[in-house]
C-alpha cells in the first residue's frame, strides 16, 4: 500500500505497462457487485437528496390541513404519504437526507483533519511525545462519548454547525491510532530517508512524503466513519437533542414516525428504510474498499 | 495477575477524573439552571435554593466541593426528583439496568457465537451467506430503529407480545427490548466469530486435534473456540459500551425504569448532579468491564502474561 504496483528498481515493458496503486484498487472495486450496486444506489440517494425540491411538487414546510396523517397517495404527489402536520413526508425524506448526508460529510472531514494530523505527528516525532501523545488518546477511548455528545448539544443549544464539529471532535481517535501506525512504518522507508538527508523540513516531508502514502487505509476507514456519524446524529436527533424544526433529519424523523406507528406506520418505514438502505451501502462499499485496497490480495 | 488488577484500576483513576471533571464543567457551562422553570422564582427564594445547594460559590470551589464528596460516596441530591438522592436515583434503577443489560449481552454472545460458528463451519454455502446477511442487517440497523420496527410488527401486527411500558419486568414484556438491545451485538459477534473460527479451523493444532481421532464435535468444542473466542472476547468491552449508550434510547422507547432515561431529562432539566452520577456511573461500570476483559483474556490465551 505504501509503493505503487511496481516494485522499485523494475521498469516497466512495453507490455506491462505501469498500473498504479488506485487503478489496481479501481480495478478490484469495480468486480466486487455489492460495493458497485451500494455506489449506485449511494449516488441515486444523495442526487435525490440534493434535487430533492425539484423532485416533488411540495415544500418540505407546506402544511397541508386537509391532508394530516394522509397515506401515500400518487395522485396528490404525496408518494410516501404526510405526517402528522400536514407535510408532505416525501420531500422531508429527501431533506433529512441533505442534513443527514451533510452531517455524515462535514463530521467525518472533522475527524479526518484532526486524526491525520495528531496521527502523523505522534508516529512521526516518536519517543515520548508519542508516548503522551497515544496514552492521552487512551484515555479519550474509554470516556462515554455519547453523553459528552449529549452533554454538547445541551450546551450550545443546539447550533447545527456545533453538532456537526462535536461529533467530529470525537470520532477523530481510531483515525489518529490507524495514521500513527503507518506514519511509523513509512518513517524507515528509504525514500523519507532520503527526503530527510535532502534537508526537507519535517513538515514537509509530512505532508509531502507521508500522508499521501497512508491514504490507503484512511480511505476505507473513512467510508466506515461516515455511517457511524449519521448514525450519532440520528441516535441525538432521535432524543429530541438535535436537528430542529422545520429543519429535519432521518433520526427526527424516524422519531416522529415511531411515535405515531400505531396509526400512520409509513411515517416510520420510509425514513427507517433510507437510513438503513445508506447505512447499508456505506458499509458495503468500506468492506469492498478494504477489500481493494488490501495489498495481500493482489 | 492480582498485581496486575491494581495496576490497571490505579490506572483507570486519571481517566475517570477526567470523566468528572469534563461533565462537571460542560455542564455547569451550559446556559440555564436547575431552577429555570416556566414562572421565574422571585429573586430571594432562588438565592436561598442557590446557597442551599452551594450554588452561590465560586465554580472551583464548588468543583473541589463536589469532588470531595464524592470521595466519600456521596452523590448529592437530585434537583429534579426533590427528596431523593443521586445514588438512591441510580442504585433504584440499576437492578432493571442490569437485568435488561445483563441479558442482553449474555444472549449477544452466546447466539452470536453459535451462530458465527455455524457459518464458518458451513463456509461459502447457503446457511453462511444467510446467516453473514442477517448479521450485516442486524449492524446496519439501529436500534432505535430496530425498536419501533420490532414493535410494529410483533406487538401491532402479530400482537404477540406487548407493545411497551415494563410491566413490572415480565418476561412477555422484556423480549422486545432485549431483541433490539441485543441484536446489532449479536451480528457483531457472529462475524468475528465466523472470521476467527475460520482461520482456526485450519490452524495445526486442530489438524493435530483430528489426527489423534477426536470426534469432530470435541475437536470444534474443545479447541476450536477457545481459540476463536480471543477476538470475540476482547470486543466486550466496546459491546458492553455500546449496550449501555443503548439502553438509554431502549429504556426511553419502551418506558423501562432504569437509569438510562434518566440521563436525557436530566441533562434536559440542568439536574447536574443526577447527569454527573449517571454520567461517572456509566464511565466506572465501562471501565471495570474492560479490565475484567483483559484478566478473562489472560485466563483464555496462555501466551499472554500480565507484569
Amino acid at each position: 500500500m505504501t509503493d505503487t504496483a511496481i516494485p522499485p528498481g523494475t521498469a516497466p515493458t512495453e507490455e506491462f505497462a505501469g498500473r498504479s496503486l488506485w487503478a489496481d484498487a479501481w480495478r478490484r472495486l469495480m468486480r466486487n457487485r455489492a460495493a458497485m450496486a451500494s455506489i449506485v444506489i449511494l449516488a441515486a440517494i444523495a442526487l435525490a437528496s440534493i434535487f430533492a425540491p425539484w423532485l416533488s411538487p411540495h415544500p418540505y414546510d407546506e402544511i397541508y390541513w386537509d391532508q394530516i396523517d394522509a397515506p401515500p397517495n400518487f395522485a396528490l404527489g404525496h408518494y410516501f404519504g404526510t405526517d402528522s402536520n400536514g407535510r408532505d413526508l416525501f420531500v422531508r425524506t429527501l431533506y433529512g437526507g441533505r442534513m443527514s448526508l451533510m452531517v455524515g460529510l462535514v463530521a467525518t472531514l472533522v475527524s479526518l483533519v484532526i486524526g491525520v494530523a495528531y496521527g502523523a505527528t505522534a508516529g512521526f516525532i516518536g519517543g515520548r511525545v508519542d508516548a503522551v501523545m497515544m496514552r492521552f488518546v487512551d484515555v479519550l477511548y474509554s470516556l462515554p462519548f455519547i453523553f459528552f455528545v449529549i452533554l454538547l448539544t445541551v450546551m450550545f443549544g443546539r447550533h447545527l454547525v456545533l453538532i456537526f464539529v462535536a461529533i467530529g471532535a470525537i470520532s477523530w481517535l481510531d483515525m489518529a491510532r490507524i495514521v500513527r501506525g503507518q506514519t511509523i512504518s513509512l518513517k524507515r522507508k528509504e525514500f523519507v530517508e532520503a527526503a530527510v538527508a535532502g534537508g526537507v523540513s519535517s513538515f514537509n516531508i509530512l505532508r509531502r512524503h507521508i500522508i499521501p502514502n497512508t491514504l490507503g487505509p484512511v480511505v476505507v476507514y473513512v467510508t466506515l466513519t461516515v455511517p457511524q456519524v449519521i448514525l450519532t446524529e440520528s441516535f441525538i436527533s432521535f432524543l429530541g437533542l438535535g436537528v430542529q424544526e422545520p429543519n429535519t433529519s432521518w433520526g427526527v424523523l424516524i422519531s416522529e414516525g415511531a411515535r405515531s406507528m400505531e396509526t400512520t406506520p409509513w411515517a416510520l418505514i420510509f425514513p427507517a428504510t433510507f437510513l438503513a438502505v445508506t447505512l447499508f451501502c456505506f458499509n458495503f462499499i468500506g468492506d469492498g474498499l478494504r477489500d481493494a485496497l488490501d495489498p495481500r490480495d493482489r | 495477575m492480582l498485581r496486575y488488577a491494581v495496576k490497571r484500576m490505579l490506572g483507570a483513576l486519571p481517566t475517570l477524573f477526567l470523566i468528572i471533571t469534563i461533565a462537571f464543567f460542560m455542564m455547569r457551562l451550559a446556559p440555564g439552571g436547575p431552577f429555570d422553570k416556566e414562572r421565574n422564582l422571585p429573586a430571594q427564594v432562588e438565592a436561598n435554593l442557590n446557597k442551599a445547594y452551594h450554588l452561590d460559590e465560586p465554580l472551583p470551589q464548588q468543583y473541589l466541593r463536589y469532588v470531595g464528596n464524592i470521595l466519600q460516596g456521596d452523590f448529592g441530591p437530585s434537583f429534579q426528583y426533590k427528596d431523593f438522592s443521586v445514588t438512591e436515583l441510580i442504585w433504584g434503577g440499576f437492578p432493571v439496568s442490569l437485568r435488561l443489560g445483563g441479558l442482553a449481552i449474555l444472549f449477544a454472545f452466546g447466539i452470536g457465537v453459535a451462530l458465527g460458528t455455524v457459518a464458518a463451519l458451513n463456509q461459502n454455502s447457503l446457511t453462511d451467506y444467510l446467516v453473514m446477511g442477517t448479521a450485516m442487517t442486524g449492524i446496519t440497523i439501529p436500534n432505535f430503529v430496530m425498536a419501533p420496527l420490532l414493535t410494529l410488527v410483533f406487538g401491532l401486527y402479530l400482537s404477540w407480545l406487548p407493545v411497551g411500558g415494563w410491566g413490572g419486568g415480565g418476561i412477555a414484556h422484556s423480549v422486545l427490548p432485549i431483541v433490539a438491545l441485543c441484536l446489532p451485538q449479536v451480528a457483531a459477534i457472529a462475524r468475528l466469530t465466523r472470521g476467527s473460527m475460520i482461520e482456526v479451523l485450519r490452524s495445526n493444532f486442530m489438524r493435530t486435534a483430528r489426527a489423534k481421532g477426536l470426534p469432530e464435535r470435541v475437536t470444534i468444542l474443545r479447541h476450536g473456540l477457545k481459540a476463536a473466542m480471543l477476538p470475540v472476547v476482547s470486543y466486550l468491552g466496546p459491546a458492553v459500551a455500546s449496550i449501555i449508550t443503548g439502553s438509554v434510547i431502549i429504556e426511553q422507547i419502551f418506558g423501562i425504569p432504569g437509569i438510562g432515561r434518566y440521563f436525557v431529562q436530566a441533562a434536559l432539566n440542568r439536574d447536574y448532579t443526577l447527569v454527573m452520577g449517571v454520567t461517572i456511573f456509566y464511565g466506572v461500570l465501562i471501565i471495570l468491564f474492560n479490565l475484567l476483559v483483559d484478566l478473562l483474556y489472560g485466563l483464555l490465551d496462555p501466551k499472554v502474561r500480565y507484569d
